[in-house]
Parts: C-alpha cells; structure tokens; sequence
C-alpha cells in the first residue's frame, strides 16, 4: 500500500509528459485533432460525471445543454459580437439555461430525473431544428473566425490542442478540488443517503442544485472548445445520441471516478473516428456498447479492470501463500 | 370555423395515437418503475413491418389490418424477449435497465435505417376508409375518425381489462406496491413480461395505424418518444385514465402549436409539463413521484 502513491505519482507524471508532447509524437495533423476531440469531451464527460457519479442523478439531456452554449456562442458571434463577449454571453445563458433545467428536474430524482432531463434536452431538440429563424434549422450555424487567446493561434491543430489542454487541466483540478471538498463529500452523500443528510441538517436539494450549476459550467466549456473546434453547429449536436454518447463515456470509463470519463472519452472518440472511416454503422455500434457494458461490466472499463486486476492479484498472491504454507504445514 | 373544427379533429385523432402508444409506456412504468426507451422504436417498428406486410412478404401483399395484427404481434414478441433476456437480467437494477433499453433504441434505430433505408415510407390508408365525411358544412378525413373511434374501443378494452378482470387486479396489485402483491402469492416477474409484451403490441399497433397519416420515416421514434415522456409526466404513472387525458392534452397542444407556432411547437409543448412538474410532480392523475 505504501507504495501505491509513487507508482500513481510516477503513472500521473508520463501521462502529463505524454500529453504535453504530444503533438510531436502524434503522426499528423488528423491525430493531433481527435486528440483535441478527447481533451473537450473529456470536459464534457467530466462535467456530466460530478451528476452521474457522485450525484447519482443520471442526466439524458447534457447534450442539450451543450448545444445552448455552442448555439449562444455561434449567434452572438453571428451578431458581431467579439469572441470575448460572446463566449461570456454563452457562458451566462446556458449557466441561466442549467439553473432552469435543474429547478425542473430535481422536482425528481431517480428514474424521474433521467425521465424530466430526456424530455428537456428533445425540447432543446426540437427547437434546434424547428425554430429555423434562430437556429438556421438543418443548415445551422457557421462560426466563420477562431479567436486567438494570448496569440495563439486557434487555426493551427497544436494551437488548438494545447489550448484545449490547458482548459483541460485547469477543469481536472477544478474537479479534484470539488470532489475531495466538503462541498463534494456533502454532494456524495446525497447520493447514498438523502434523508440521513437531511436529518443532518444539509439542504439535498441546494447541494443537487449547485453540482447541477457546476456540471453545467464544465459542460459550457466543453461546447464552446467544440463550436471553435468544428466552427459549425448544428441541431445534432443536441440529440438523445449525444447525449448518450457522453453518458456512455462517463459509464463505460467507470462513474465518480476521476480517470474514468477521461479514459472513456478517449475510448468514445477515438472508437467513433475509427468505426466512421470504415462502416455508417456508429449508433448500431454505440447501443451494442452500452447494453455489453450495462450487462458485463456495470462499474465502467476503469474500476472494472482494476477490480480484475485485484482479483487475478489476489488469486495469484493466495495461490502462491498457499503453495508456500502447504510446504510448511499441510492442511487438512 | 372549419378550420379549427378540422384542427380540433386531428388533435383528437393525435392524442388517440398517443394513448395507446403511452397506455403501455405508463402501465410499464407503473410496474416495473423504468421508462421503457425502447417505446418511440417499438411504435417505429410496427409500422415499418406493417408498411412491410401490406406491400407484401415473398410477393403476398396483405390486406391492412391483417397486417397491422401480424405486426402488432411480431412487435409484442420482441417486447416480450426483451424483457425475458435482458431486462431480467439486471432485477432492482433500474438505472442500468434504463440504459439498456436505451441501447436498444440506438441499435433498433440504425437496424430500421439498414433495411428501411432513408427516404420515408408510405403506408396506404386501408380500403373503404379513404375520401371525406360531410358533417354540415365541415368535412373530415373518414380515416382520422376511424383512429378516434379504434382508440376509444382500445381505451374501454383497456379499462375493462384493468378494472374488472384477475390480471387486472394483479397489474394494479404489482403497480401499488409490488412486494406486498408477491408476498400474497402474485407472480410478478411473470406480470413484467405479460405488461412488457402487452405495452409493446399497442405501441407497435399505434404505429402501423398511424403509418396512413403520419407515414414511416427515420427518426419517427425519436419523434415519438418524448410525447409519450410528456404525456406521462402530465397524466402520472401507471395511471390510465393520467395516459387518456394527458394524451388529449398534448394531441390539442402539439396540432394547435404545430398550426399557429410553427417554429416553436415543441416549446409550447414544454409548457403544461412545467406546471405539473411545479405544481403536480406526481402528474395529474398519478399516485406517487416517479
């Protein structure tokens, strides 16, 4: 046990070199973007998790969210508005937009919260596609500029992917802090026991509430990296199927864990960049994985194989004391 | 004038659709306490195979409703299989069987698309039903007054089966309060299947019937669904007579939004939600949140 924390701390510091060369070891251009594609859904996938995991409370209407921050950013630009402006102004609206949805839906918990937040985010849905003077309908909205923070340039794939990095980062350590806060403890214990939190005298519903305002600031940031990454946004970006997607990142890496939705949404990413350059058969795929991860491995690929792991240790450690202690003294 | 009547019409003709496709989605949530996600593909699903049938299987077209009963079964069968092979394998697991069906309805989906291919499918309006019926000086399409008149027999048929038969009282058992109806010696896993399958067919069925106005198109399903949320959480769970006045609702809300706020119906939609939710959250007619 004692060597434990080294050997993590060892993991953590190739894994950061790994990050921040990567643009070097990357083969090309094309890499060096799916990376960028892991870093913000990384965000996103980290933000839906504070809710998943360690809120229990399972949203099926991020995606919604997520196209109102990249919707907002992409009209205000659209309006002539500066990038600074804009990205504040979508910040608000959908920090406004999250407030809103959370009051609604933690009328609810359970099932009835997964039920109240599919519902909104097909609302977010159908006014994307229908309120066409707003929103452009099917053709969406083009950003036609990338802005260009402390002179770097946003055009250029290392650009983009070391900004997205950064924001990256700073989002891991906003998380780390909530979860290992008291502010996270309470929220985990919401999750565990409402009514005994109650009767400590936490308020659930304001502790829900705020974990809802924080997963849907993470998941702002994470849609205004993707409307500057794709520079179009359009009504699927808010589809049940994304919101799925992101729900499958937070599950198959393994909920309320920190590891877990990074590594997922590398796996979502990378495996539906791959899958689309051979077959149109992503959604047949994406459902296949969900229903194999709910069966097999319900705790996410993360605490899955370290369980195994653990398991496959232990059996091998046990093994090799018993053959030891058979030697000395045999058993009855 | 003729206008609204013919509005207040295909409301009533919507809201009949919606009924039965959200009296399964209700009754199966009452019982087994998950929202079956899998209820916009199954609705789907039955009128594609419907749409399929009438056109003909190795070269045998079939009369409508023949077809419509053939698919309504097949879409029942699969309701029933997974219930048995993949929901039960996850008892008390409600989250994970959400997911599940969700699963599903990504793979249902992109099967459709696979055979079905994109474009949307035409499903004739059945013999004898076709042209207009003159009431004065309106005239309405004969077909969407068969729909109305199909869901009010469902919706009897229904009632009767819940209010006066012995599976009824067990369904209604298992939706009050499931343990105390197996301690009395009630099968209810077996009820789950029974339920499963019975909600899947009326979905399946409400599809096929209203393929001849609606016709059969990619995304239907993802169109259907969260109608079928909204009249539940409006009506309440496992509540018919909740399914039955929330589907009359939002068939009004979603045509007269659809006629006078093109751009913004499904918003309008989101409105009565937002007063149950406040003021209601267990919805109208329902006994407890969800």
């Amino acid at each position: 046990m004692s060597g434990m924390p080294s050997a993590r701390h060892i993991a953590l510091a190739v894994a950061f070199a790994a990050l921040v060369t990567l643009p070097f070891w990357m083969p090309g251009i094309y890499y060096i973007n799916v990376s960028s594609q892991v870093l913000f859904y990384a965000i996103f996938a980290l933000g839906l998790n504070i809710l998943v995991g360690y809120g229990g409370l399972v949203s099926l209407g991020h995606a919604g969210l997520f196209g109102i921050t990249a919707y907002a950013t992409a009209y205000l630009l659209s309006m002539g508005l500066g990038h600074t402006a804009a990205i504040l102004g979508a910040l608000i609206i959908s920090l406004g937009c999250t407030a809103i949805f959370a009051a609604l839906a933690l009328r609810a918990t359970g099932i009835g919260f997964i039920m109240i937040t599919l519902a909104l985010g097909q609302i977010i849905w159908g006014l994307a596609y229908r309120w066409i003077s707003l929103t452009g309908g099917d053709n969406g909205i083009n950003v036609k500029t990338r802005p260009a923070p402390f002179g770097v340039d946003l055009g250029d794939p290392s650009g983009f992917y070391y900004t997205s990095l950064v924001i990256f980062l700073i989002a891991v350590v906003v998380v780390t802090i909530f979860v290992r806060s008291p502010f996270g403890a309470a929220l985990k214990g919401t999750r565990d026991q409402p009514r005994r939190m109650n009767a400590l005298g936490y308020h659930v519903w304001a502790i829900r509430f705020w974990a809802c305002v924080l997963s849907g600031l993470l998941t702002a940031v994470a849609g205004i990296l993707f409307v500057y990454y794709t520079q179009f946004i359009s009504p699927q970006t808010t589809s049940l199927t994304a919101s799925a997607e992101v729900l499958l990142m937070v599950i198959a890496g393994g909920p309320a864990t920190l590891l877990g939705p990074i590594v997922g949404a590398a796996l979502v990413v990378v495996v539906k960049n791959v899958v689309s350059g051979y077959i149109e058969r992503w959604n047949f795929l994406l459902g296949a994985i969900f229903v194999a991860i709910v069966i097999l491995m319900p705790e996410g690929l993360v605490p899955g194989t370290a369980r195994l792991w653990r398991q496959g240790w232990r059996a091998f450690r046990s093994r090799r004391s018993v053959v030891l202690a058979g030697s000395a003294e045999p058993k009855p | 004038m003729n206008f609204w009547l013919v509005l207040a019409v295909n409301s009533v003709t919507f809201g009949g659709l919606l009924f039965l496709l959200s009296a399964g989605f209700s009754l199966i949530f009452g019982l087994m306490r998950i929202p079956n996600l899998t209820h916009g593909s199954l609705f789907m699903l039955g009128a594609y195979f419907g749409a399929t049938f009438i056109t003909g299987v190795f070269g045998v077209p079939m009369n409508f409703w023949l077809a419509a009963i053939l698919a309504t079964l097949l879409v029942a069968i699969l309701g029933a299989l997974t219930e048995r092979l993949l929901l039960r394998k996850l008892p008390g697991d409600a989250l994970a069987q959400v997911l599940v069906t969700l699963g599903l309805s990504f793979m249902a989906a992109d099967f459709c698309l696979m055979v079905w291919g994109g474009d949307p499918v035409n499903v004739e309006t059945p013999d004898g039903l076709g042209g207009f019926m003159r009431v004065g000086v309106a005239a309405f399409p004969i077909y969407r007054v068969a729909i109305i008149a199909i869901a009010a027999v469902f919706a009897v048929a229904l009632w009767m089966l819940l209010d006066r038969t012995r599976l009824g009282a067990m369904i209604r058992a298992g939706v009050d309060d499931p343990d105390m109806a197996r301690v009395v010696g009630i099968r209810v896993s077996q009820l789950f299947t029974i339920v499963f399958a019975l909600g899947a067919g009326l979905a399946g069925f409400a599809g096929i019937i209203g393929g001849p106005i609606l016709s059969v198109y990619p995304g239907l399903d993802q169109d259907m669904l969260p109608l079928a949320l909204v009249v539940v959480i409006l009506g309440g769970t496992g509540s018919l007579l909740g399914s039955f006045v929330g589907s009359i609702i939002v068939g009004f809300i979603y045509n007269f939004g659809q006629a006078l706020l093109p751009e913004l119906a499904y918003f309008v939609l989101f409105l009565p939600m937002l007063l149950v939710l406040i003021f209601r959250p267990q919805g109208l007619f329902g006994r407890h949140v969800p």
